[in-house]
Parts: C-alpha cells; structure tokens; sequence
C-alpha cells in the first residue's frame, strides 16, 4: 500500500477517498480539511480568539492541536462531570495535553464548583444522562465563551457525530434540530458563535491523527453512554459505510448544500424566542432557563465568582489568560498549508 | 500474537501470521470502526502481521452527550 501523494509506504487507507496516505501526508491532509471547513462555511477569521471544549478524547484533543497548529489563539475548557474514575482520567489526558504544549486549559468542575454530578443530576431531574450532561456542557461551555470574551467556541464534532445526528434528526424528522445543524451556528441572542472545524474529517481519522501525532487521549467510552441511540446510528451508519464508502460523507454533504436551508425557518423562528434565565443571565426559553432548573432540582447552586477569575484546580492560578495579541508574528498568523492532498471532490 | 482489544480492555490469542483484513474478519470488527496499532503506530489493511506482533485494536466510536444543539 503505497501513499497517493509521495509513493512512500502508506499507514492508512481512507476508502472514501479511494487513497492511502503515509504519516506526513496523512497529518496534512487532516490540517488541510480542517483549514477547508474554516474557510468554507466562514467558521473563523485569523485574529479570533477561540475557545475549544476539551473533553480529553480523541476529537478535541486533535482539534486544539490543529488550530494551534493552523496559526489560530486558542485556549482550552474541561468540564468535569463527576462520572468516577472517568472523569479523573478525562480530565488527566485534557491536562497533560495542555502542560506539555504550554497550552491555556481552564477546568470547570460541576461536583465542585456547582454542587453535583451527572449521575445525580440525571436522576433528580429524571434526564437520561447524556441528557442531563449535554445540557450541561452547553450551558457551562457557552458561559465560559461569553465571560473569557472568545470570539468562537470550537468543538469536536466530526463527519461520524454530524452524520450520526443527522440520521437521528431525520428519523423523527425533527424540524427544529434539523434547522441548526450546520457546522457554524453565528453569535447572538446571547449565545458565542460555535464552530465545528472537524465536520471534514471521520472518526477513524481523528483516531489515526491522535496516534501519529503521538497526542494520548482517553480510549475508554463514557460508562454512561453504553448503549445510547447516538452510538447505535454510528454502528448503523458504519455497516451501510463499509458496503458503500463515501455514503456518510454524502449524506451529511448533501444535507448541507440542498436540504438544510428548507428547515432554517423553523430554527430562526425558534430563536427569535429566546429571553434571558432570571437567574444567571444565559439565554433562556423560559423565565429560568434548563440548566438553573436541573441544578435546582440536583440541589446543586451557583459559584461564587465575585472579585476575579476562574482559577485551575490546584487553587489559585487563574487559567483563562489573555494572550497578547502582538505575541504572534505575521508569519505565525494562519496560513494555507499549501498545495490541497485531495481534489476538490470532496 | 497477543491482540489487545479496548472497551473493555481485554487480551486475545491468535496464531500468526495473518492479514490485518483477516484478523478484523475473524473478530468480526469493521474497518470503519477501528484502528490497528503495532509498536505505536497504524499497521495498514493489507499488512501481514507476525506470530510474535503485538497488537492493539481500537475502538474509535466515541459518543454520548451532544452539544449541537441549543
């Protein structure tokens, strides 16, 4: 198996592309897509400051090593769950990560800085709990967009997760869902602007990228998410994938350029709705919005963030830094990475 | 070889050599599923592996709580 670009012994075969790739061409072709969606769906500009919600798993990991890589200024959010021995190891790999890159990681603890978990959470507010800390992460990952003033909020949903939920959405035809699932949802209402750099890119390829960029991640799945519906449509999506390659990249592609546009009514009317929690000031549906009701009903309460900054676990190192914005020189500023691996079929 | 499988971890025997694409038939994984690691690295599915290789294959389905939405 021969590298398509160079002829050198290739490591990976990406049947969707009909081509296989040796170890420098294949980590160029992942900055080369992820440079491509940026550019594409208009997702960044050079000088934004980007938050990326790190989870200490593959896809964020890489995430934040490419747009470091791509130029961008971009700082780090781990939220911890609470979910045992998973948690601590997630938050270990999102760390180490970060230490040994020189890289800024802010850590929002919700058993400590909110009074519970997602187990608990999940039962008092009977969610099921991916419910329960999808919720969550929205609400804490776009607070800590809004208070740190990024520009962005980077996360690591790839070509598999994007498919995957879109297999979801369309089985119910859910309308609202449907209308918002693009790979870059603009500021306002008082939510950041959230981005997907690696809409691109497959699973498996963030998994390669990992391991031939020698970045340790968790492995182990989330003990919660055994047997949830998103993790069967990824199954069902990989058979049909493997019989035909190419078909998710279609049908998420597809979606994007002909079907997305026919839905987007009904997500801006939904958003037009929008007010503002009484509690906490994040955008709400209601008078209190769903994460003040799940932390009243798991007995949990607000942090106490008078008189400065969140600061890191160990006590009193504030985290989320702002970068002078002179410390890049023009050249280090993002740049195309040159010539594309791939023709523009894709 | 040793074959080292994740979520849950677990070890595995298999006699050796063998294709990497008839090892995943064998355990009836799908390519689009996993990777094969040997020494650090990826082994590609048209590679041999040898009786005394070790090998870890990895899960790269990953997925719980979502944070697309609203």
């Amino acid at each position: 198996m021969k590298c398509r670009v160079c002829r050198e012994p290739a490591v990976i075969d990406i049947r969707r592309h009909n081509a296989n790739f040796c170890v420098d061409h294949f980590l160029r072709l992942c900055r080369d897509q992820v440079a491509k969606a940026i550019d594409r769906h208009d997702m960044l500009a050079p000088d934004d400051r980007v938050l990326v919600a790190v989870s200490g798993g593959k896809d964020s990991l890489a995430l934040w090593d490419i747009l470091v890589v791509l130029g961008y200024e971009v700082n780090g959010l781990y939220l911890g769950l609470g979910i045992g021995e998973y948690s601590a190891s997630s938050e270990s790999y999102a760390r180490r990560f970060a230490d040994e890159r020189g890289l800024n990681l802010e850590v929002v603890d919700l058993p400590s800085d909110y009074g519970f978990d997602v187990p608990d959470g999940a039962r008092s507010a009977r969610r099921v709990p991916c419910s329960a800390c999808g919720l969550s992460k929205r609400h804490l990952f776009d607070d800590a967009a809004r208070r740190g003033g990024y520009d962005a909020l980077a996360t690591g949903h790839n070509l598999d997760d994007e498919a995957a939920v879109l297999l979801g959405n369309v089985l119910r035809w859910q309308d609202e869902y449907l209308g918002r699932q693009r790979p870059v949802l603009p500021a306002g209402d008082g939510f950041p602007r959230k981005v997907k750099p690696l809409v691109r890119l497959g699973e498996r390829e963030m998994a390669a990228y990992c391991v031939l960029r020698g970045i340790d991640y968790v492995v182990e799945e989330c003990p919660m998410a055994a047997g949830n519906k998103h993790l069967g449509y990824k199954e069902a999506l990989n058979a049909i994938e493997e019989q035909s390659p190419g078909a998710k990249e279609a049908f998420y592609s597809g979606f994007l350029s002909r079907a997305v546009d026919r839905f987007a009514s009904t997500g801006d009317e939904d958003r037009e709705a929008i007010g503002t929690c009484g509690r906490c000031g994040a955008p709400a549906g209601g008078e209190v919005c769903a994460f003040c009701r799940l932390l009243e009903r798991a007995g949990g309460t607000h942090p106490d963030r008078e008189g400065g900054a969140q600061t890191d676990r160990d006590g009193d190192r504030p985290v989320t830094v702002e970068l002078d914005p002179t410390r890049r020189a023009e050249s280090e500023r993002p740049v195309a990475t040159g010539a594309p691996i791939l023709e523009e079929s894709t | 070889m040793q074959v080292e499988l994740r979520n849950p971890s677990r070890m595995v025997e298999f006699d050796g050599p063998m294709a990497v694409s008839a090892l995943l038939a064998r355990l009836s994984l799908n390519r689009e599923s996993v990777l094969v690691i040997r020494d650090g690295t990826l082994v590609p599915g048209d590679a041999m592996l040898a009786a005394d290789d070790r090998i870890e294959i990895r899960s790269v389905i990953s997925g719980g709580a979502q944070l697309a939405r609203r």
